[in-house]
């Protein structure tokens, strides 16, 4: 038999659309030239980093000035939260975010509690989701700095970040709080609008939405107090320096571009794949439970626990079987701790041990979402079979393993 | 990441199960990733007769499981004893870095039913092993509590 391929990975990384990889091509041998060269091929390039700083800006609803071309979602946190931080250190001390975020911003906020700044982690309740009134009383005279994340990669939670960010303003004492968001997982399904959102930064990855790797967005609006945390040129308007990657910029506009474009016709798509993915798990395998929130949750993500069942061994079989996903446990990143996003959710180290994340994307099809179906109840008997977990439950109820 | 033989094992593991009178059982662990494996011996002429294991824990969690289990099989004792985690590994083609501490498990969780076999264990112990072999954050009481309950939600 054919062995088939069935990407459901996509909050991990999306492939390059192919109008998004033609659209780059000219700019690697070609237009190569260097933007701040007067001549002929350096203001080629120079022209189409503008018109992608444009389009991208169409997108935000902001000015071109205020977009700042990174190397990635990782990049754009860690600008967005050191540059913030150190240019308001004599006015206040104290950072508010979540539990949940992804580590560019958690292991950001933990370096920036190394060099004298104090942060104060919400928690979540049981879906993942950030209390409006835990954030007000968690502010103080000394914060500067609030990062709550638009959407979480694991579970999919989308967080209310524009009312996060107009609450947050009206309670601080002085006007001089940031807000910051991390929108990678939300660009292709959500509203980007900076306005709309109330934020002052935003974080975006082209390689989730099927654009290149190595290419991120920080959006920082006009007047905010930034320091550069990459010196030396005056590219990016002094903010981020180093000679443009013009081709991951093209490529990074035309993909958000695109995204932008088929955000609804996307979601709908993934949305109904997804819901599909989720009751026919819940259905056809007993046991498993619905991680993150039941509908304020990006439309093409299915966090699924499998009890007594370890999520790397589905994950291995499901991958035997063509079908990538990917599990919340991490084991193979060398950091074996269960998943802090499901454990902030409060659910035990086991259940979250025995997680497993699909994400669709626009390519996936029903017949995908069936081969699925098809194959994982039967994997899933197979590992719990051998489970001391499974049997601890059929001689004693699990009292005892 | 992982070799050829570790898919093997992994897809098709050796001696799953358990044994109803063991002579000795194993339960151990992971203080690192809260996985765990347990292991049956039954015991003829000062060597191991039948063992079968349970695991729940990742790929080189089970395929390690089955190997080692393989590879005690009609050992005396005390070669079984002899049978490190790094063997268990080696025979196994090598396990991807960051993934030793699965076969650690495994090797524990063998030597858990030797000692108990032994009496130097508590013998058919009611109560669950812990582990506290690792020397990286200590041991987990096994099974923890939430792990009866059904998830709170
Ligand atoms: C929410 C979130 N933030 C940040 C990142 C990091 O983005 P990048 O891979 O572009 O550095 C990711 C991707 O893993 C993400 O999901
Ligand atoms: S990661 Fe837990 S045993 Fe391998």
């Amino acid at each position: 038999m054919e062995r088939k391929t069935v990407y459901m990975d996509h909050a991990a990384t999306t492939p390059v659309h192919p109008s998004v990889l033609e659209a780059m091509l000219p700019y690697f041998s070609r237009s190569y030239g260097n933007p701040s060269g007067i001549y002929g091929i350096g203001q080629e390039a120079r022209k189409a980093a503008d018109e992608a700083r444009a389009t991208v800006s169409s997108i935000l609803g902001c000015r071109p000035s205020e977009v700042i071309f990174t190397s990635g979602g990782t990049e754009s946190d860690n600008a967005a939260l050191k540059g913030a931080a150190f240019a308001l250190k004599e006015e206040g001390n104290h950072i508010i975010t979540s539990t949940i975020e992804h580590h560019a911003v958690l292991n950001t906020c933990q370096y920036l509690e190394k060099v004298g700044f104090e942060v104060t982690y919400l928690s979540v309740d049981q879906f993942g989701m950030v209390n409006i009134e835990d954030l007000e009383k968690a502010i103080t005279d000394k914060t500067v700095l609030i990062s709550i994340m638009l959407a979480n990669n694991e579970i999919g939670t989308i967080e209310p970040v524009s009312e996060f960010a107009k609450s947050a303003k009206a309670n601080a004492e002085h006007s001089r709080i940031l807000f910051h968001t991390d929108a990678v997982q939300g660009a292709s399904v959500l509203d980007l609008d900076v306005d709309k959102l109330g934020v002052d930064m935003l974080s975006l990855s082209a390689h989730k939405f099927h654009g290149p790797k190595g290419m991120g967005v920080l959006y920082l609006r006009e007047g905010t107090r930034f320091i550069p945390q990459q010196t030396g040129g005056a590219q990016e308007g002094n903010r981020r320096a180093g000679t443009e990657n013009v081709a991951g910029i093209v490529g990074t506009a035309a993909a958000l571009r695109l995204a932008a474009e088929n955000r609804e016709a996307s979601s709908r798509h993934c949305q109904r794949l997804r819901d599909r993915l989720i009751e026919g798990i819940l259905t056809r395998i007993e046991d498993t439970y619905l991680n993150g929130h039941p509908t304020l949750r990006l439309p093409n993500n299915a966090n699924i626990s499998f009890r007594y069942v370890e999520g790397e061994a589905i994950l291995l079989n499901l991958d035997l079987q063509g079908v990538s996903a990917s599990s919340g446990s991490a084991c193979t990143a060398g950091t074996e701790e269960p998943s802090h996003v499901l454990l902030a959710t409060g659910i035990s180290p086991e259940m979250a041990h025995s997680s497993l994340r699909f994400s669709v994307g626009p390519a996936n099809t029903d017949d995908e979402i069936e081969y699925v179906l098809s194959v994982l109840p039967g994997i899933v008997e197979r590992l719990r079979a051998m489970s001391p977990l499974v049997a601890a439950r059929e001689r004693n109820g699990g009292n005892d393993v | 990441m992982y070799s050829d033989l570790v898919l093997e094992h992994f897809s098709n593991p050796r001696n799953v199960g358990s044994i109803p009178d063991a002579d000795g059982v194993g339960l151990i662990g992971s203080s690192i990733c809260g996985d765990m494996i347990k292991i049956f011996i039954k015991v003829k002429d000062n060597r191991i007769g039948d063992i079968r294991f349970q695991t729940f824990g990742c790929g080189a969690a089970i395929a390690t499981s089955s190997m080692i289990t393989e590879m005690v099989k009609g050992k005396t004792m005390e070669e079984a004893r002899g049978v490190t985690n790094e063997a268990v590994a080696e025979a196994l083609g090598g396990l991807p870095p960051g993934k030793m501490h699965c076969s650690n498990l495994a090797a524990d969780a063998m030597n858990k039913a030797l000692d108990d076999y032994e009496g130097k264990g508590p013998r058919k112990s009611r109560k669950p092993l812990i582990d506290k072999g690792f020397g990286v954050r200590g041991g987990r009481e096994m099974p923890s509590e939430e792990m009866k309950r059904p998830p709170e939600r």
